[in-house]
């Protein structure tokens, strides 16, 4: 690599915007031959939209794109697919009923007479699976009885097979083994060697100065830097990701928290999270921050009763032990889930009935008296709302968001459970909903947040503790901690103190 | 777009009855008609009350018309046997009851999808029926049972036979059910978003569990009205009804994603199909040109349904 490449592809003053969020704005970004390019930011540091232009799932708003010094435009994912350019998601994406060769050759198969040629296929696909180290894999195993490695494997192979310029490999780490991540590096190692362009994805930043050459920060939509990785020492990496001023949009109250009302020792869930001990104070708020796929949703859902536990010790406001989601509501605790959509409110049920959905009265019912209290606290929180009729559906991120929250406090839970509460909404809802945390906590509600956004971790929590790989690490006054020691302990380092 | 999709079976209906009053023959649109008309939509409306509460619970029951057939097969049994009306009409309807029971005790249990598992109890069902019957008809004691679908009411200020009155007391009870009480709520909630409901707290196994029982009451009622029409009991009665109470549910608006649904919706769905079945057969059209005529209604409401969705 002594000889200046043309590179393989180039991205000029990419601009994307979603409404009124900037997703990028002028990124550049380029990979030559046989490069192998880490790609690094925060969670909504604009990666994924980045990559999604670059596969032709979304059309940039100015910039120019082209590869091998051609102009490239792609106008859907599978023309950017015919031009050489493949995505490895973390969801992998082969049909699991058909077996490895089908798979692979899906699309193109070999056929004489109308007729699959099936031992011609499988001699394909067997060398392609030795090329890649993998000659274990049989070309005639359905994909269904494969580990998530060898599926990722797979995967790769039917790139190949589509005479790949350009690779991207979205997290392909992050359900994989030691054992099963050095043979994945080998590979890439030998992709490398054929000169594809590799684009790497990883919130693992030991990873990243295992295998990559070069790498470039994305921050709030912008190129925050980039230069080679093996100069580069991972905080100053990581002080890119980050370097981001608070502002006092996080309003933190005075307040002194009370009696313990939930204390976990040691739960485990299935197959996250791995242990999990923290004590949670009325009047509190406690952060639990850590990377997406870390264990955290799973830890408030396994609290809540929604997912199983494996063992430790749940002990609720006097209640010890597990208890279905209707006993935790009734104890006192309270869900708000990550994912509005598929699982925090109704879409297609009207704000008064998603609000009172968990409590509703038994008996009659009547509809007016259920559209006065949704009318209190729609004035309460200030949602934005035609009235209580209107379908969730139409209601924008952060007044859905509100919504969610609204059915937590009319059902007058003592402890809400928080998971990404601001994730995907508008400034103005945000800090909303910030108010309205550090209201209750003030009021004497324990609350328990999750959250990805460390600025807001910082901002809004008296402790925070950090989850890695299913770990949940010790609780810490806010005032012990920096977006760089979060940072740092949400990838596995150590932590100086 | 809202209200208007709301009314959209209603209109559709007085579109139908319109189309075939202008084009059809006078007889068509006299009172005496109508009556009939009501009538003859009683069985598949009655049934079509609980498969609303199914499908807006995200399910489907495809072994309606094998609990029917049963009832009346249970229905004659009993009445040979000597019993009184009331109690065996009342044995028939729990009869539904229990196979309904059943339907969701397996949905819920063994977590196996309603499709499948209906289709299963569609056939072990008509197989207990025709079991029970020794594969013939069973005939039994003329009761006041069989008038409640008579043509003709005793009185006249009845206007409707008692069957019809029953499927309009129903339809009004399962209407307020679903808007004005917490499980009824629960149903929607349940279809709209099962995760959702989980994680309000909504019992979601037992929910489900009381909708199939309900479905198979409703069946069971509508097995009463089928026996009352029969005057005997028939393991082979209403083989493919399930299809056309689906279709009144569909009609009316209900969506098989789930979370969507009218009572009101679903009767005006039954009607319309009875109004195209007594209009062509007035205009002296044959069978063909009915089932046509369905098809190209259902196909309709399913589109305006998509539309609607899309809208979103």
């Amino acid at each position: 690599m002594s000889m200046p490449k043309h590179p393989r592809f180039a991205m000029r003053g990419i601009r994307k915007t979603f409404g009124a969020t900037i997703a990028l704005d002028n990124v550049d970004f380029a990979v030559s031959p046989g490069e192998i390019h880490a790609l690094i930011g925060e969670n909504g540091a604009g990666k994924s939209t980045l990559m999604k232009v670059l596969s032709g799932a979304v059309q940039p708003d100015a910039g120019e794109m082209n590869i091998d010094g051609s102009p490239f435009a792609p106008a859907n994912p599978l023309q950017a697919r015919q031009q050489g350019v493949a995505m490895i998601y973390q969801e992998l994406s082969l049909a699991p009923h058909l077996t490895v060769a089908e798979n692979i050759l899906l699309g193109m198969e070999i056929t004489r007479r109308g007729l699959l040629q099936k031992s011609d296929m499988h001699a394909l696909v067997q060398n392609a699976l030795t090329e890649l180290d993998h000659a274990d894999i049989a070309p005639f195993a359905r994909v269904s009885t494969l580990t998530i490695a060898e599926r990722q494997i797979v995967e790769i192979a039917r790139a190949l097979s589509v005479q790949c310029r350009v690779l991207v490999l979205d997290e392909p780490t992050s359900s994989l083994t030691r054992a099963d991540v050095n043979r994945l590096f080998r590979v890439i190692q030998r992709l490398k060697a054929r000169n594809l362009a590799i684009v790497y994805i990883s919130h693992f930043l030991e990873e990243i100065k295992e295998i990559a050459d070069q790498f470039t920060v994305l921050r709030d939509g912008k190129k925050a830097g980039s230069g080679l990785v093996a100069p580069t020492p991972i905080p100053d990496i990581v002080h890119l990701m980050v370097g981001r001023q608070i502002d006092d949009f996080f309003p933190r109250s005075n307040r002194t928290p009370g009696e313990p009302l939930l204390n976990l020792k040691d739960l485990a869930g299935d197959p996250h999270p791995h242990s999990a001990s923290l004590v949670l104070h009325r009047g509190e708020v406690l952060g639990i921050g850590g990377l997406i796929g870390a264990g955290r949703t799973e830890l408030l859902r396994a609290l809540f009763g929604l997912d199983p536990i494996r063992k430790g010790n749940i002990t609720f406001a006097h209640n010890t032990g597990r208890a279905t989601p209707a006993q935790r509501l009734a104890q006192g605790m309270g869900l708000l889930s990550e994912d509005r959509k598929d699982e925090g409110l109704a879409q297609s049920m009207s704000l008064a009935d998603n609000l009172t959905l968990s409590r509703l009265p038994r008996g009659l019912i009547f509809p007016k008296k259920l559209r006065a209290i949704t009318r209190q606290w729609i004035s309460r929180l200030d949602i934005r709302t035609s009235g209580p009729a209107q379908f969730i559906a139409d209601l924008s991120g952060g007044n859905q968001q509100k919504v969610a929250l609204a059915r937590l406090l009319h059902h007058d839970v003592d402890c809400l459970l928080l998971d990404e509460p601001t994730r995907g909404i508008d400034i103005a809802s945000k800090a909303d909903i910030y108010h309205l945390i550090d209201q209750l906590a003030t009021q004497g509600k324990a609350i328990l947040l999750v959250s990805s956004y460390l600025p807001e971790l910082l901002g809004i929590c008296d402790r925070i503790a950090v989850m890695y790989r299913g770990r949940l690490g010790p609780a810490r006054p806010v005032d012990q901690c920096s977006e760089h020691s979060l940072m740092l302990e949400a990838t596995g380092q150590e932590v100086a103190q | 777009m809202n209200h208007l999709s709301r009314f959209a079976p209603l209109l559709g209906l007085f579109a139908v009855y319109g189309l075939f009053a202008i084009l059809g023959p006078d007889s068509f649109s006299s009172g005496r008609n109508l009556e009939t008309i009501a009538r003859q939509t009683a069985i598949v409306g009655t049934a079509a009350l609980g498969m609303t509460l199914v499908i807006i619970a995200g399910g489907i029951d495809l072994s309606v018309g094998s609990i029917i057939a049963l009832t009346t097969v249970t229905i004659a049994a009993s009445l040979q046997a000597d019993l009184s009306p009331p109690v065996a009409a009342l044995i028939g309807i729990l009869t539904g009851t229990l196979c309904g029971f059943v339907n969701g005790l397996i949905i819920t249990r063994f977590r196996v999808v309603p499709f499948i598992v209906t289709l299963g109890t569609l056939l072990l069902v008509r197989g207990i029926a025709k079991g029970l019957a020794s594969e013939q008809k069973i005939d039994a004691p003329l009761t006041y049972l069989i008038d409640l679908l008579a043509a003709l009411p005793r009185d006249a200020w009845w206007i409707f036979p008692p069957g019809v009155w029953l499927l309009i007391i129903l339809a009004l009870l399962t209407g307020g059910f679903l808007a004005y009480t917490r499980p009824g709520k629960h149903i929607v909630a349940i279809g709209s978003n099962e995760n959702t409901a989980r994680l309000c707290g909504i019992r979601v196994e037992a929910t489900k569990l009381l909708v199939y029982a309900l479905a198979g009451t409703s069946a069971g009622i509508a097995g009463l009205l089928q026996f009352s029409r029969l005057t005997v009991g028939d393991p082979t009665v209403a083989v493919g009804l399930e299809l056309d109470v689906i279709a009144a549910v569909v009609i009316g608006g209900g969506s098989l994603s789930g979370g969507e649904g009218s009572v009101l919706g679903s009767v005006v769905g039954a009607l319309i199909m009875t109004v195209i079945r007594s209009g062509c057969s007035q205009m002296g059209l044959p069978n063909w040109v009915q089932e046509i005529v369905t098809g190209i209604i259902i196909v309709i409401a399913v589109a305006i349904d998509r539309l609607r969705h899309r809208e979103r």
